[in-house]
């Protein structure tokens, strides 16, 4: 059995962040992801990020994955990256399978942290199961951890900021949109991004989905229909797009499985992805040992979930004894910075969505 | 393409970030076509000449102040958006100068499509120079002269058809 004093489970922004200030608090770290890579969708984000300078924004991505690793492992987190994560039980003792050598381990950490992220939304569609439709997600490790170019023709189903970066990524690498088509009225995403692709002459299709993707052994033909205002297709709207590829980013939902198997409680909200778990301020869920941070805390973005894996990462700390003296302090900073990122239009939404859920757990009708 | 987003000037040349006719007829200016409040200020803090502001409040639209800039092109290169173009017509020809982030990298001297907000061609570009420092990580910002109509709508470069 390892012992450790915080495991964390997942290694992308949030996880990775957490493990630096644990690790800088003083606290033995041990981080386990199931990749073989550390630093989750940041490898895969080759864009330059939205923010303030204190969000590192300006900066790509993937810049912003090796300086944080590279801060985590100065930190003395230890990695053990080709690991499943597969199961928490109820002595406190989170089941670890190791995926090169085929053995099974045991943690028994004093706190753990979740990063457990998100998952892709899957859209029914006929002709779905054929070769060459796939995750915006997928098209993107394909691109930025395989360096493997998905497809040549591509139809992106979905415009909010996935569906368009990802789109714009599809580009860099050499492809060629042939469709982005979105079933609401209008671009769900950040204009400026719409805009890139707009000024490389891609076609946007809104109030219009996907009813057929045709082909002999692979996608060769998308159908595409009209929606009208009750998001209904309209008879004889039926147009075609040559294509090869159909990339879906119709949202992500929370990964939420080994925190409900640890017992946490989950509560509904529509605008953070579906169930999430219930968790304070702090991101300390119902569960005494456990934090969460990032995407499986309710679909944000990875500036936002830096900053939540920092904030867990202090406080599982401090719980235990380590880094008590700055503890409040930091967390305070790392909270301002949070709140920066949640103004405006488009984080209104998440704050409220956000603020309803510390609310319901403040409550403590759970307990 | 307009059914989506307002594609015209004269709907840009109201926000903050929009310099004067007569700043630009002096020289190289920031021409900021950010028009939606993100949580995000690179360009304010990448300015070396203090022109940009956006303030604590970091949804706020970018203030340019056209006598501070001198239309270096640093902010167009550090916006994520992609919104900030730098434009000059004080010369005989209309200078433009936009990020750019497609492989093959436009050549100075090059001949091409200037392209407009919607992708449809404006008309002829031709490429003037190419700022690539280390410090743009892999972000061009490529400088091409165009026909001075057509300057405030270029965005972008394309090869030729």
């Amino acid at each position: 059995m390892i012992e450790t004093d915080i495991c964390i489970v997942g290694a992308g922004p949030a996880g990775l962040s957490a493990a630096a200030a644990a690790g800088e608090a003083g606290a033995s770290v041990l981080v386990v992801d199931e990749n073989f890579k550390a630093g989750g969708q940041l490898f895969k984000q080759v864009h330059k990020f939205f923010g303030s300078e204190n969000h590192k924004a300006g900066t790509r991505g993937i810049r912003i994955g090796e300086q944080l690793l590279d801060r985590a492992r100065k930190a003395g987190a230890v990695f053990r990256l080709r690991t499943l994560a597969y199961g928490f039980f109820e002595n406190g003792v989170l089941g670890l399978y190791d995926m090169d050598s085929q053995e099974l381990g045991l943690v028994k950490a004093k706190k753990y942290i979740f990063a457990t992220g998100a998952i892709e939304n899957v859209l029914p569609m006929k002709g779905g199961t054929l070769p060459g439709v796939m995750g915006a997600g997928a098209a993107q490790t394909l691109m930025h951890l395989y360096h493997t170019r998905p497809g040549n023709e591509i139809v992106m189903v979905g415009s909010g900021n996935v569906g368009l970066i990802v789109s714009y990524q599809l580009m860099q690498s050499g492809a060629k949109i042939a469709a982005l088509v979105e079933a609401a009225p209008k671009i769900s995403g950040y204009e400026v991004h719409a805009r890139k692709l707009l000024r490389a002459g891609v076609k946007m299709y809104t109030s219009t989905t996907v009813s057929e993707i045709k082909g002999e052994d692979q996608v060769e033909e998308v159908v595409l229909t009209e929606l009208d205002s009750d998001f209904k297709p309209i008879p004889g709207s039926e147009f075609s797009v040559k294509a090869d590829t159909v990339c879906v980013a119709v949202g992500l939902s929370p990964l939420t499985e080994l925190l409900q198997m640890a017992g946490c409680k989950l509560y509904f909200s529509k605008v953070l992805g579906g169930f999430v778990p219930l968790h304070g301020r702090n991101l300390k869920t119902t569960h005494d040992d456990i934090y969460l941070a990032g995407d499986c805390s309710g679909i944000e973005e990875a500036s936002t979930a830096m900053e939540e894996g920092r904030i867990a990462g202090i406080g599982a700390s401090a719980e235990i004894g380590f880094g008590t003296d700055k503890a409040d302090e930091l967390i305070k900073q790392a909270q301002e910075r949070l709140d920066e990122l949640r103004q405006g239009p488009f984080g209104d939404r998440r704050k409220s969505g956000m603020e309803e859920i510390f609310t319901e757990y403040e409550k403590g009708a759970w307990a | 393409m307009s059914r989506y987003f307002p594609q015209d000037t004269e709907y840009f040349s109201k926000l903050p970030g929009y310099p004067s006719q007569e700043r630009m007829k002096k020289g190289p200016v920031a021409l900021i076509e950010c028009n939606q409040c993100i949580p995000c200020n690179p360009c304010e803090s990448s300015c070396r000449q203090g022109a940009i502001t956006v303030g604590s409040q970091i949804t706020n639209l970018p203030v340019l102040d056209e006598e501070k800039c001198i239309g270096c092109g640093i902010c167009a290169a550090a916006c994520p958006g992609q919104a900030v173009r730098i434009i000059d017509l004080s010369k005989e020809e209309g200078i433009v100068a936009f990020p750019y982030e497609y492989l093959p990298a436009p050549q100075k001297g090059q001949i091409g499509n200037a392209l407009g907000r919607d992708g449809s061609v404006l008309g002829q570009a031709r490429v003037v120079r190419v700022d690539a420092p280390k410090a743009y990580d892999h972000t061009m910002v490529v400088w091409v002269a165009v026909d001075k109509e057509i300057a405030k709508e270029v965005c972008s470069f394309g090869g030729k058809d």
